[in-house]
């Protein structure tokens, strides 16, 4: 089950951190098809929130295909995000570490890395301008 | 549950002011005061001290006669039609007042005598689930949990309409988010609609959805929170060019230095993105900066009332 978390502070709406908290959850692998996402009475429980909030994120989340509510069952995934297996995601992060391990090695801040990763994501997306990149 | 929240009572109006003013003596608390709450939401009501909050709660819950306009709650009027209208609202008044000799038991006694759609079996699983002793005196109870029995009572009679009169003022954090917590549950549970009043900006935007900023015994702003996020707009650039910038924009709140100007600004068209012709920085506001930018506001005008009088004396 999937435990959400409100950041009052990050000036994104509330109902959008849930539908992006529950995105990555999908993309990571955390939520397969066919899980049930908490009930709205659970996700006050945890975090305090507004129903009306979790009810608006999640119609979000099934207006985009990938959950589905079913009345007085729930609310279950339908699709998932992960484009590619949990292993060749463990390995491109283990590539991701080596080149980390190499770039703190040369003297380079996170700062400097997030910089320099973003602008050849940038880079290449102009390069291939046909990927499903999602701006969430 | 969800259903019925989402198709039959989003759009229903819960509570409808219209030019809605009450004067005591020579002052007006409230002025022209003019609302419909849609039922199934849970309603801040934010405001400096002396606004009005209180005397706009007391007008709705029936508890005063309005000195002109009108209050409605469901349709109906809370002085004129009270058996219609005070069965469905429950008012806690602040500092939630309890008999305080009296014990949890004894209040839900009182509760179910005094109320027709009483639900004894609701009170008792909250105060349970919260750990409040049935046998010990109100008045021995911690502030947190006197708060919370004032909020079981209220949300026992089955409410259709919880009116809270700044029920977090007294509370520290962790007994604001208990409260809270309880609040939304019994949202989430009966589809009530919740109209409370603080002082308190923070967090806001995780409890409530619709907002409504009184100050000086005016409604400055009303309506729904993420409708009001995505309308209101930080503008930051070089001071000369104000007239063009607010050029079809509401200025709510303007800041100059001698060579920057920072505008807050309400449109319902699309902001135009800064580029090379209009170099000015476009930020989303957030929901505090918003609700100071219009208290704000308020306050510079009356300064501005103020000297307009001195300077006509």
């Amino acid at each position: 089950m999937i435990e959400f978390h409100l950041d009052s502070r990050s000036g994104v709406a509330p109902y959008l951190q849930i539908v992006q908290q529950v995105k990555r959850a999908l993309r990571l692998g955390l939520l397969e098809v066919g899980d049930q996402l908490p009930t709205v009475r659970e996700v006050i429980a945890q975090i305090t929130i507004n129903p009306n909030t979790v009810f608006k994120a999640y119609r979000e989340l099934e207006r985009e295909g990938l959950v589905r509510s079913r009345p007085g069952a729930g609310t279950f995934v339908q699709h998932t995000l992960t484009s590619v297996s949990l292993a060749s995601q463990a390995e491109l992060r283990e590539s991701l570490r080596r080149w980390l391990a190499g770039a703190f090695a040369a003297g380079m801040d996170s700062e400097s890395m997030l910089a320099l990763f973003l602008s050849a994501l940038q880079e290449i997306q102009q390069e291939a301008p046909k990927g499903e990149e999602e701006s969430v | 549950m969800n259903d019925v929240l989402e198709t039959t009572s989003l759009e229903r109006v819960a509570l409808e002011t219209t030019r809605l003013s009450k004067r005591y003596g020579k002052t007006w608390a409230l002025q022209d005061c003019t609302l419909a709450l849609p039922a199934g939401r849970v309603a801040a009501l934010v405001g400096p001290n002396g606004a009005g909050k209180t005397t706009l709660l007391h007008l709705c819950a029936g508890l005063l006669e309005p000195t002109a306009g009108s209050v409605q709650v469901f349709g109906r009027s809370p002085r004129e039609q009270t058996t219609e209208t005070l069965p469905r609202l429950s008012f806690v008044a602040q500092d939630h007042p309890l008999y305080k000799d009296f014990t949890a038991a004894d209040l839900l006694t009182m509760g179910r005598k005094l109320n027709a759609r009483w639900d004894d079996a609701l009170a008792r699983t909250r105060l349970q689930s919260l750990g409040i002793p049935l046998k010990r005196p109100a008045g021995n109870l911690s502030g947190g949990q006197q708060a919370q029995m004032a909020l079981v009572l209220g949300l026992a009679k089955r409410p259709d309409l919880l009116l809270l009169d700044e029920p977090l003022a007294s509370l520290d954090p962790l007994a604001r988010r208990d409260f809270l917590r309880t609040l939304l549950d019994a949202v989430a549970e009966s589809g009530l609609t919740t109209l409370l009043s603080s002082h308190i900006i923070g967090d806001l935007e995780r409890v409530c959805d619709y907002l409504i900023i009184l100050s000086a015994s005016h409604v400055q702003l009303a309506g729904d929170i993420l409708e009001i996020t995505r309308t209101h707009w930080r503008l930051i650039g070089p001071r000369q060019e104000v007239e063009a910038v607010a050029k079809g924009q509401m200025i709510i709140e303007a800041s100059h230095t001698a060579r920057q100007t920072t505008l807050l600004v309400r449109t319902n068209t699309p902001i135009q993105e800064p580029g090379a012709a209009a170099p000015w920085a476009v930020e989303e506001a957030s929901l505090e900066d918003i609700v100071l930018a219009y208290l704000g506001q308020q306050a510079r005008e009356q300064a501005t009332e103020r000297e307009r009088l001195e300077v006509a004396q």
